[in-house]
């Protein structure tokens, strides 16, 4: 009890010192807790970007503090406490695995408030969660890929057997699938989100089975190094726009833009609107962007991407849109039905025509 | 001229006063590279040492430093048995993960039943995982004469994908919505390790890296075995000679750092970190090497070290957050702890000589 006894002090005590602020300091705190490297040129990197459009949209009215390179565990509940200590008014914790640190952290400082990047539990009322709907990208990637390759053999670089990802495989096979009735796709599970090493031997592996484009649900620009070895393979940016590889093996890419979204939900703070929500946005909100295709995509097949990428984004069209079937040849969404958002969140199973298993 | 010079008798002054030198190198080294990067550098050792101890918020980061110190120390003593024998086991990480993957999956296996007898069975447990899996590279020494420096280390990377194919498989939480990970242990009673009192920090890890410390001191003190160990490793042909069996020893060095490793594996999952998750292990199993040769392989020294290290990674997180210093330059100061140690290690066996050689 002596602990709660002196977070509530703690709290109270910052309580004071925002009362405080009213004479003329009044910076809103904000904290970023990211999982890798804010130089990783994918996923942090894109968050960080973020953090900086947060401070360039208010400049001294804010302060933003992070710290990268958080193991998700007793590091982050320790991180996360410590910025709440240290007077941040608005944490953004970034990382799926930081779920249940964030909600314990936030029942011990219910006056600050707590943003979870890609999870689910918002046990208190001053936790939101917020992702992007990613797999609407990988519609428009999947038409391109379908629409350009000529060995019809589309390789796909997967991180982890997780609802995301498997979404993303999803969106992008039914859609070049769409494009060109023959392609197929072949799938090898990495087990990481980020590593050179594995992502390059993938991607080579892909490329000997006949593979002339890469998908990649990992963020190093290694397999646009395998691509550009290979020649005449194309490849995708990930989370980051990966344009030193353009216009070829990089013909387009997924971006992932936080910064909208930071810079409302801390005008929020601000504003002392904020309510605890869970956000799902994407390229019509613009959480989730499509890097320039090159001219190494053709103009007609250029203009049916943009097309795409314009009825996902005024809700015309959703990217699961029936008649689907699932793997195993059971029905899923009937003629002209769209997929429901709670199945997607929990996505576990293959649509109809792509080959393998999940792996278990 | 200047050249060193073997000494007849390892200096027992140097012996001591390394590791304090190593610390005070570090930090005026790390100072300079503190001030290079535009911080003060006062400032900066002071966040990271003083902070934590004794700082405003130090009735938090006191027992944070338990939390993160115990596994570090529990770790490195069993590893400070090997190394004084020179038995190399560097695969602790790949223990560690096997360890909290048998406890808790012997806890999960009996949920949602609640029983006293739950926790200390995953406790044997968790030791056996650990122990089981030093025995690979035990005996793969011991019949075949396979390097146990390469078998335990790749291990470790065997281990990681079994963490993740658990994760994602057997022990996935099935009230997960799909996502990897397991039920936390924090939320079934029976199975959490908790905080003995709550806010001290002091969870079963920490009683059991005590015990364990205490064990290996008596052992080297006074035991018989432990004496065979320093003879092996100081002078192997006078151990033989004296009927020490080195494969007996093989066995029992690897299966104790196993055993410990596998220990502080399973504390880990079922206390702090609650979760069986794909990046569950955050190198502790390589930290305790550091840890082990910066506490001179003797169990009080190895205590005071674990400390000492748990103190940089935290301050080292504290300093990120205030400071902005990049996690890189934080690693960077801690890589220069043990760069000092064992440069200044060379003092304990040689001395500087100036002037001219002298007739032999």
């Amino acid at each position: 009890m002596k602990l709660t006894t002196l977070f509530a002090s703690a709290a109270l005590a910052l309580g004071l010192a925002s009362g405080a602020w009213a004479d003329g300091h009044e910076k809103t705190k904000v904290g970023f807790v990211y999982v890798g490297p804010v130089g990783d040129g994918g996923w942090t990197f894109t968050h960080d970007q973020g953090r900086l459009a947060v401070e360039e949209e208010f400049g001294d009215a804010v302060e933003t503090v992070f710290v990268e390179n958080v193991a998700e565990g007793p590091d982050a509940e320790r991180v996360m406490t410590q910025m709440a200590l240290d007077g941040a008014d608005l944490i953004f914790t970034t990382s799926f695995g930081y779920m249940d640190a964030t909600n314990n952290v936030a029942a011990k400082f219910p006056d600050i408030k707590f943003e979870h990047a890609t999870g689910y539990k918002r046990l208190h009322p001053n936790v939101s969660t917020y992702s992007a709907r990613f797999y609407e990208g990988r519609a428009v990637q999947g038409h391109i890929a379908g629409s350009i390759t000529e060995s019809n053999i589309i390789g796909y670089i997967a991180s982890f057997p997780i609802p995301e990802v498997i979404r993303g495989i999803n969106s992008a096979y039914i859609h070049a699938k769409k494009a060109n009735p023959d392609v197929e796709f072949k799938i090898i599970w990495v087990y990481t989100w980020f590593d050179p090493a594995k992502e390059a031997d993938a991607a080579t592996a892909l490329i000997e089975q006949g593979a002339d484009v890469i998908l990649q649900h990992t963020d190093s620009t290694a397999p646009h190094a395998a691509a550009q070895e290979a020649g005449n393979v194309a490849a995708f940016g990930q989370a980051s726009d990966m344009s030193a590889y353009a216009p070829y093996p990089r013909v387009s890419a997924i971006l992932d833009l936080w910064g909208p979204y930071y810079v409302e939900r801390t005008r929020a703070v601000i504003d002392g609107t904020w309510e605890s929500v869970d956000t799902w946005n994407g390229i019509g909100d613009g959480m989730v962007g499509i890097g320039e295709i090159t001219d190494a995509v053709p103009a007609e097949v250029k203009a049916e991407a943009l097309a795409l990428k314009a009825s996902l984004a005024d809700g015309s069209y959703h990217a699961f849109t029936g008649p689907l079937n699932k793997q195993d040849g059971s029905a899923w969404l009937g003629e002209g039905e769209s997929a429901d958002d709670g199945t997607l969140a929990g996505m576990n199973f293959y649509v109809e025509g792509i080959t393998g298993d999940i792996p278990q | 001229m200047v050249r060193f010079e073997k000494r007849p008798q390892p200096s027992r002054l140097f012996a001591y006063a390394t590791p304090l030198l190593a610390v005070l190198a570090t930090f005026f080294f790390g100072g300079l590279l503190f001030a290079a990067l535009g911080k003060d550098p006062v400032v900066s050792i002071v966040t990271i040492f003083w902070e934590p101890l004794f700082g405003e918020f130090s009735f938090f980061y006191r027992p944070q430093l338990l939390i993160k110190g115990a596994p570090l120390v529990l770790i490195a003593i069993g590893l400070s048995l090997g190394f004084k024998a020179g038995i190399w086991n560097i695969g602790a990480e790949g223990q560690y993960i096997m360890g909290a993957l048998v406890g808790a999956g012997v806890g999960l296996a009996f949920y949602p039943t609640e029983s006293v007898l739950i926790f200390p069975l995953m406790v044997l447990a968790g030791a056996l995982g650990g122990m089981l899996w030093a025995m690979i590279p035990a005996l793969l020494k011991v019949r075949f004469g396979t390097n146990e420096i390469l078998v335990s280390l790749m291990l470790v990377y065997v281990a990681e994908q079994f963490l993740a194919s658990m994760s994602l498989g057997l022990l996935k939480n099935p009230e997960g919505f799909g996502f990897p990970g397991s039920r936390n242990l924090q939320q079934y009673p029976s199975a959490h390790n908790a905080e003995i009192i709550a806010g001290s920090g002091m969870h079963c890890g920490v009683v059991a890296a005590l015990i364990a410390v205490i064990f290996a001191y008596v052992l080297f003190a006074r035991h018989k075995l432990g004496f065979a160990i320093r003879v092996t490793g100081e002078a192997p042909r006078a151990a033989r000679f004296s009927g020490v069996n080195p494969s007996r020893l093989v066995v029992f060095c690897l299966g104790a750092s196993g055993m410990l490793a596998g220990l502080a594996g399973l504390f880990e999952v079922s206390g702090p970190a609650g979760q069986v998750t794909i990046d569950f292990n955050v190198g502790y199993g390589f930290t305790a090497i550091i840890v082990a040769f910066l506490g001179r392989l003797n169990p009080i020294g190895i205590v005071l070290a674990g400390l000492l290290m748990a103190l940089t990674y935290i301050g080292g997180d504290i300093a990120q957050s205030q400071l902005q210093l990049p996690a890189a330059a934080i690693q960077v100061f801690q890589g220069m702890l043990l760069f000092f140690l064992l440069a200044f290690d060379l003092f304990t066996n040689y001395r500087l000589r100036f002037g001219r050689s002298e007739v032999a």
